[in-house]
């Protein structure tokens, strides 16, 4: 055996800023995506056929030209599915695969056409002929309040404190409402899934979805079969955000359904513009507001109702206008609050997760509540941030009964607000706008608390599998997905830090319901903090047989085994890793390992609203200073500060990434991305023609982030780091509220600017007018 | 005169020379690519042009020079190729290779997360790295306006850009080293004879000049003329239109003429918003701001002033402004020519004065005199490569005596067509040129428009913007500072 040199460590451990495990092959295009699958002979392609009703009873279905368009083979509807047809995530069977008899909102599908290439079915499916009874509909989370629309799943409350007591002791009040729009997710990577009939009754499904064992579920669902005939693996996305959580059900089972009928491959694939169509978007909300504060501004009282489009069936709408709930509060403290959720049906398509998945809509309706207070005081809303913190005796406790005890806000913001030379330049800012009549500007501190877990207990938990081969290489599989967020390369280093051998030793394997089973979704940014942590405990496992096995084998005490880099310590020896594998397997030691993780000390009561949800919170802050034009609406943002807080980093490269991609990602959910429906109930803004995600020359014109590197977890989370997916999509709330300082200028900073979400130029400039006029009609005493 | 035809379509696909006797008149670039090809590099990522995901490189000689441009190959035709030089990512990197510079970059500074858009990215770099290998922050985001990154925030990216040229030397790439072997050989492919492929209902034509396409389209007069394809490409992959016959005039390099006078400018009309940007510039400084929001990169590339104007769109890019600048337009069929003024060529919404078996030859923009003030101004939800909502352009020219001699105000997204604010210039005509008059020529904006509402805009703000557009204008006449957002102020990374 060689004897090994001792390294002072490997390539890739943990806390390493290390490359993207695909770089290489994005930039080079042989990163393989569903679509760059070669097909086999014989490969089906289908195209759904989509509602062009938003809500009406579908009295016939005429497929002739269909059926003689040319490549056809077959058509399917909800008659040639075998098991139920459902795919509703809340198995509240509402969410059927095909509309079959009346449809609920324009983009419905309804059948599907089989053929021999994607653009015979396409065109095929544009020439059915449906005839449609009209029913009345409502796209409009306002008007289906006022319509009596149903809601979808049971509302929560949050409640703590004595709301009266704390209105009545309050020597003011202010009550608002508010409009906070939806986002389409656009990915860049549409949807798309690629099923393969096998024996019996299998069929493995390709599928660009974020929670393949849901997936499996539901097509077994679908098509009658047990779940173990049905096998789904996902090696990367092109994005998902949320979008591909549940949404990915409906492509996966058209296409199982199509392979399993026809016996012979089948992908599917919508246009752009039927992805945005079919497919849930971001809730929209209105909020209906009422706060009480004292004469600093310190909050005594909250009572607010988040009323949600949630579309026309429940999805994920239950845990997403929960989770709206408990973010209302932000970083603050409600001595008396009441919160309430309201998630309304509408005949829209069925809204579903995205990044924040309500957190975002309920901090935005907090902000704005804290916006109201400081521009009735006349005040500096940070300010009135900082009055309100979460802090000092008594005032831990949030509207959910969990207490904060993990507070770094406060450090956060000083160090930001030194970094970002915010008092200096808020009073540049003022005498700025005090000379300047066309061009305004403003400028926003604001904070992120962002609590960490699903809400739902029993989704915290994870699986992984890690082989050792004899020749040293490991191969690594575990349950959460890659879109992009370097999950893959986060939990390798996880793993080459376990074995202390280099990054590259490690190969990670597409995600497969065949090798871990019932996995929960890669959402709720708790990709690594739950495979990080279940692929440790793999290793551990192989760890624990192999120091055994050494200890006995070279007769030392088992703590003198030790895994240095690249090399396995025993006593005084150092053996290269491969040379010691393979010895190991000499002595029947076995190599692999399944791993187990679940998260500690959480627990939740929804009917009380009491319990812990989050194993922890994350952290973060934003300073924007942006340039507003009064005559047309129009802005930039001139500067952007950010600090955020990830925990110990586990790769603080893509950790960086992920908090710069979100800023944008919240700051275009708040700003440029707009979802119009028409009066038919038709969404206009389905394609990026019409629909406008940020772009290169949209970032902030300064921009200057950093990773808050002092911060350690508290918790024994994977390495002490803490999620990051979610957490500062948040940051985005900076750019709104210095908007909203630039609007409130022109009315000498004493009236709430209230502009609704997004602030397209439009809302600012009409913003701007309604504030003008109000202060010309000496409104501004608050 | 008899014309020789050829029957098939040639090109340059990477390293391969392609031959096509077999091509649809709705068959993209894109499909071509990823189905027949099997180069799955380069994606699909809304098949309309906006995304950039199916960015590759076009390599086409124009007066002897071979340039290459970023284009989306999802609204290209492969029938426009004939005598280009595609390039995909695939010939970027040997699948053993080391990384191009610019991929080498992208993987230094991070700038993929899920990678989808990564290889649209790496093209649209590296088609401005051959252009300008040291670009400044503004011109690597322009560069890039026509590429959507949903993950990274675009911070890593533009990192990346700044690095190539401290990566890998510009001189070394295969498509600079060789640049002359390959215009050698893209030259050898023009043999000046009319295309013609496919069957009656399929039929595809590409004229071997200019009097050619006159008579091609005198001969076919329902035949879908396809100059950048930014337009008629998504008749295809949008409305799955049947477009048939089609007769191309992207290959014509007499259309792609810029001549320029004592008096004015003419663009021959299948000249490129890229090709036409120096010349206008340096002739209308006013127009930069416009010309550099018109689409993204690539569809600037495509796209042709004749087609801006031909397809009748009511908001347009350029016809509001060139409709204050009075330009003409001269219509051509068979061997008669007409011009007439570019306002009288839009008629209604759908309809222009445009006869069968007519087009667009050239636009002529006359230039302004020292006394005329002139500007445009773009509003649109996102800053760059979005349709305007409302598009406001003003020139008024003043008299001695401070008086408003003449004003031509034309508007785009206020009416069915680009048109001109008639009320309004008639206020302002006789009026001395000051806040007053101004405020008092805005009523008039209510009697030359009626705007709709519509996911761009609504009515009221339309109608606000439009005055407040005015009052803009006339600010900057006086020199006020502040009066507009600086949108030069240089991005930091």
């Amino acid at each position: 055996m060689n004897v090994m040199q001792p390294i002072d460590r490997i390539r890739g451990g943990v806390h390493e800023r290390e490359r993207h495990e695909s770089g290489h092959k994005h930039v080079s295009g042989t990163a393989e995506y569903i679509d760059d699958i070669a097909e086999p002979a014989g490969t089906l392609h289908a195209y759904l056929g989509l509602s062009e009703r938003a809500h009406a009873e579908i009295l016939s279905i005429d497929f002739q030209a269909v059926t003689s368009s040319p490549g056809v083979v077959g058509i399917l509807t909800a008659d040639d599915i075998p098991g139920e047809n459902d795919i509703s995530p809340a198995h509240k069977h509402d969410d059927p695969v095909f509309a079959s008899g009346k449809v609920e909102f324009h983009g419905q599908p309804i059948f599907a056409v089989i053929a021999t290439s994607r653009d015979a079915a396409r065109r095929a499916c544009a020439k059915v002929k449906i005839g449609y009874r009209d029913l009345p509909h409502v796209t409009d989370v306002v008007e289906a309040a006022a319509a009596n629309y149903p809601l979808v799943i049971d509302p929560l409350k949050l409640e703590r404190g004595d709301i009266d007591a704390g209105f009545a002791k309050a020597k003011n009040a202010v009550q608002g409402e508010m409009r906070i729009g939806g986002q389409d997710h656009f990915y860049l990577e549409g949807h798309i899934s690629f099923a393969f009939p096998g024996e019996d009754d299998e069929v493995t499904v390709i599928a660009s979805t974020q929670h393949p064992s849901e997936t499996q579920h539901m097509i077994a669902q679908v098509l009658g079969v047990p779940s173990n005939a049905i096998t789904v693996n996902v090696r990367r996305m092109g994005g998902a955000f949320g979008g591909k959580e549940t949404q990915a059900n409906l492509f996966a089972a058209v296409a199982a359904l199509a392979a399993r009928k026809y016996r012979r491959p089948v992908k599917v694939r919508p246009d752009r513009d039927d992805d945005m169509a079919a497919t849930g978007k971001r809730h929209d909300f209105h909020v209906d507001y009422k706060i009480g504060f004292d004469d600093e501004g310190r909050i005594e009282a909250v009572d607010a109702v988040f009323a949600a489009r949630c579309g026309f069936s429940a999805d994920l709408s239950g845990p997403v206008t929960d989770r709206a709930l408990f973010h209302a509060d932000n970083c603050y403290f409600y001595p008396n609050v009441r919160l309430r959720s309201r998630p309304l049906k509408t005949n829209t398509v069925s809204n579903t997760a995205f990044r924040g998945f309500g957190g975002p809509q309920g901090m935005v309706g907090g902000e704005r509540m804290i916006e109201d207070i400081a521009y009735t005081l006349g005040k500096d809303p940070l300010e009135i941030r900082k009055l309100n913190f979460y802090g000092g005796g008594g005032r831990n406790l949030t509207p959910y009964h969990q207490t904060v005890d993990d507070n770094i806000i406060g450090r956060i913001i000083e160090e930001l607000e030194a970094s970002a030379d915010y008092a200096a330049r808020r009073e540049a800012v003022l005498a700025f706008n005090h000379e300047n009549r066309v061009i305004k500007r403003g400028i926003a501190l604001t904070p992120v608390k962002f609590g960490i877990s699903f809400t739902k207990t029993e989704y915290n938990q994870a699986g992984a599998l890690v082989h050792v081969y004899t020749d040293g290489s490991i191969q690594l599989n575990h349950g959460g997905t890659e879109m992009g967020q370097g999950l893959y390369t986060k939990v390798a280093q996880v793993v080459a830090d376990e074995f202390q051998v280099d990054l590259d030793r490690i190969k990670v394997t597409a995600t497969s319901t065949g090798k871990v089973p019932n996995t929960s979704a890669t959402a709720a940014s708790s990709g690594s903090d739950l495979n990080g942590m279940a692929a440790a405990n793999a290793a551990e496992q192989i760890k624990t047989r192999l120091v055994r096995f050494a200890a006995e084998r070279y007769g030392v005490d088992e703590a003198d085994v030790a895994f240095e880099p690249n090399v396995v310590r025993i006593g005084s020896e150092r053996i290269a890793f491969a040379d010691f594998i393979k010895s190991a397997y000499a002595a029947r030691i076995q190599l692999s390992a399944a791993g187990f993780y679940k998260t500690p000390k959480i627990h939740w009561d929804r009917s009380q609203g009491r319990g812990r949800p989050f194993y922890y919170y994350a952290y973060g802050a934003s300073c924007s200073e942006v340039s507003v034009d009064t005559l047309t609406g129009e802005y930039q943002v001139e500067r952007t500060d950010l600090l955020h807080d990830v925990g110990k980093s586990l790769n603080p490269a893509l950790d960086l990434g992920q908090v710069e991609g979100a800023f944008v990602q919240g700051m275009g959910w708040l700003t440029t991305e707009e979802l119009w429906w028409d009066a038919k109930g038709r969404l206009r803004t389905h394609a990026p023609s019409t629909y406008k995600i940020p772009l290169a020359s949209d970032r902030p014109r300064v921009f200057n982030v950093r990773l808050a590197e002092w911060s350690v977890n508290r918790e024994e989370t994977i390495r002490r780091s803490k999620a990051v997916g979610e957490p500062p999509f948040m940051l985005g709330i900076s750019v709104l509220e210095a908007i909203s300082m630039a609007a409130a200028s022109v009315a000498e900073y004493r009236i709430p600017p209230r502009i609704d979400t997004p602030a397209t130029p439009e809302r600012v400039l009409m913003a701007i007018e309604r504030l003008r006029g109000a202060a010309s009609r000496g409104e501004a005493d608050g | 005169m008899t014309i020789e035809i050829r029957d098939t379509i040639r090109f340059r696909l990477n390293e391969r020379e392609v031959e096509l006797a077999d091509v649809s008149p709705v068959q993209t670039l894109l499909d071509f690519l990823r189905i027949d090809r099997n180069l799955r590099g380069t994606k699909e990522g809304c098949a309309e042009g906006d995304c950039g995901a199916c960015t590759v490189l076009v390599g086409r000689l124009n007066d002897g020079r071979l340039k290459y441009e970023s284009v989306n190959a999802c609204i290209r035709f492969v029938a426009s190729l004939d005598g280009c030089h595609v390039v995909t990512v695939e010939a970027l990197a040997q699948p053993d290779g080391p990384l191009h510079p610019v991929q080498q970059a992208m993987v230094d500074t991070h700038a993929s997360q899920c990678g989808f858009c990564t290889p649209g990215f790496v093209m649209s770099l590296y088609g401005l790295w051959m252009e300008n290998p040291k670009p400044s922050v503004q011109e690597i985001e322009k560069a890039l306006q026509g590429n959507l990154c949903r993950c990274t925030g675009y911070a890593a990216i533009i990192r990346a850009a700044e690095a190539i040229s401290s990566i890998g030397e510009l001189g070394k790439d295969p498509l600079v080293a060789e640049r002359e072997r390959i215009a050698r050989q893209l030259a050898a492919l023009r043999d000046g004879r009319r295309v013609e492929i496919g069957s009656e209902k399929e039929r595809v034509v590409l004229p071997g000049s200019l009097d050619d396409f006159a008579a091609v389209l005198e001969a076919n007069p329902k035949a879908t003329i396809v100059a950048g394809s930014t337009d008629v490409g998504l008749w295809v992959t949008k409305f799955m239109r049947d477009i048939a016959p089609v007769v191309h005039l992207s290959h014509l390099e007499e259309l792609r003429r810029i001549s320029v006078d004592a008096d004015g400018i003419t663009l021959a009309a299948g000249v490129s918003y890229t090709e036409a940007y120096p010349s206008i510039v340096r002739r209308f400084p006013q127009l930069r701001e416009l010309w550099d929001r018109i689409g993204g990169e690539q569809v600037r590339n495509m796209g042709t002033i004749g087609g801006n104007i031909a397809n009748g769109s009511p908001i347009g890019d350029t016809p509001p402004a060139l409709i204050a600048l009075g330009a003409t337009v001269t219509l051509r069929k068979g061997g008669e020519r007409r011009t007439v003024p570019l306002e009288s060529f839009f008629i209604e919404y759908g309809r222009q004065d445009r006869q069968p078996g007519e087009f667009v030859e050239s636009v002529r923009v006359p230039f302004l005199s020292d006394a005329d003030r002139f500007a445009v101004y773009k509003i649109s939800k996102r800053l760059d490569e979005d349709i305007s909502s409302v598009c406001g352009a003003f020139r008024v020219r003043l008299d001695g005596e401070g008086r408003v001699a003449d004003a031509t105000i034309a508007f785009g997204g206020m009416a069915g067509t680009p048109k001109r604010a008639s009320n309004v210039e008639a206020g302002l005509k006789g009026s001395v040129w000051g806040e007053t008059a101004v405020n008092a020529a805005v009523a008039g904006f209510e009697r030359d428009f009626t705007p709709l509402t519509d996911w761009r805009a609504s009515a009221d703000y339309r109608m606000l913007v439009a005055k407040n557009l005015l009052r803009r204008f006339y600010l900057e006449t006086q020199e006020t500072r502040n009066v507009r957002i600086d949108r030069a102020v240089a991005a930091a990374v």
